[in-house]
């Protein structure tokens, strides 16, 4: 599951990171966003969605995308 | 007139709540665990970092057997109060609305702050003097409020903003410098600074802090009455 910030929302960590790549010579950044990974091994891949909205993510702040493998 | 004051594994401001709500009342600590309040006429949860924050602040907290009777507490209308971490607990209960989001400044930030009490009225702010700004300290790392603009617009005219930082001391970013919410029925309230760690002048150069505790006593006693 990627987790990241609700668009619109102040991202400081985005922000922070978004500022320190052009120091470092990397040109043209913008729309730096820092979220999270949880993977996980699971038998019913049903349960995931529930598990992201109750628990994995906090859906008032943020948005959450399920990704199986192939 | 009792206090439960919530202990989760991380808990760090447990003893300073109880310390604090002794000072107006009785008080025992409730471990997180335990399904029973003890017959508790309000309850605390207390500032730290519970099940050490992992995942986001009180995320996991929220699921403990303590809360579960805490939200059913709540439902009944008892008083709860949220310090700091408790506050994030809340929210991530439901209890309250919005979230806490990382500082603006991205860092552990711990100062004293002025915060004007907004609505005086609450069970949790009935003994602060009309108008009255109140010197506590904060100290966090998520302490950003944050709501969608709807749920801003709703607590706004509903009276749930209970507290404001004062003119320059939103350090966090929170959105309408909000600093302590309550929901809708007023009976669960929830703010970042921490009020048990300003109950003694002689330490904290403020006493501000007891007047959340005195207010919470007024109201459940009154309630009896």
């Amino acid at each position: 599951m990627l987790i990241r910030p609700k668009a619109g929302i102040l991202d400081p960590q985005g922000a922070a990171v978004q500022r320190a790549l052009p120091a470092l010579g990397f040109a043209g950044v913008e729309n730096v966003h820092v979220g999270r990974l949880v993977e996980l091994d699971v038998e019913d891949a049903a349960q995931l969605e529930a598990m992201c909205e109750k628990l994995l993510a906090n859906p008032l702040v943020e948005d959450y995308e399920i990704i199986l493998p192939e | 007139m009792k206090f439960g004051v919530l202990q989760f594994p991380g808990s760090c401001d447990e003893v300073d709540a109880l310390a604090a709500a002794r000072r107006v009342g009785d008080a025992e600590l409730i471990w997180h665990g335990q399904r029973d309040l003890g017959g508790a006429d309000a309850i605390i949860v207390p500032g730290g970092f519970s099940y050490g924050d992992y995942l986001r602040a009180g995320a996991i907290a929220r699921f403990s057997a303590a809360m579960e009777s805490v939200i059913e507490f709540a439902d009944a209308g008892g008083l709860v109060l949220g310090i700091c971490n408790g506050f994030q607990v809340l929210c991530e209960a439901r209890l309250l609305p919005g979230a806490l989001l990382p500082n603006a400044n991205l860092r552990f930030t711990f100062r004293q702050v002025h915060l004007e009490v907004v609505a005086g009225e609450t069970p949790f702010t009935c003994a602060c003097p009309p108008g009255a700004m109140l010197s506590i300290p904060v100290k966090h790392s998520f302490g950003r409020y944050y709501a969608d603009a709807a749920t801003l617009q709703r607590i706004e005219r509903s009276g749930q903003v209970v507290l404001r930082y004062g003119a320059g001391e939103n350090f966090n970013g929170s959105l309408h410098d909000i600093a302590g919410v309550c929901n809708e029925r007023g009976n669960v309230f929830g703010l970042m600074p921490h009020p048990e760690h300003a109950v003694e002048e002689l330490i904290g150069g403020s006493s501000d802090g007891l007047l959340i505790f005195q207010s919470m006593r007024l109201a459940v006693e009154g309630a009896r009455v």
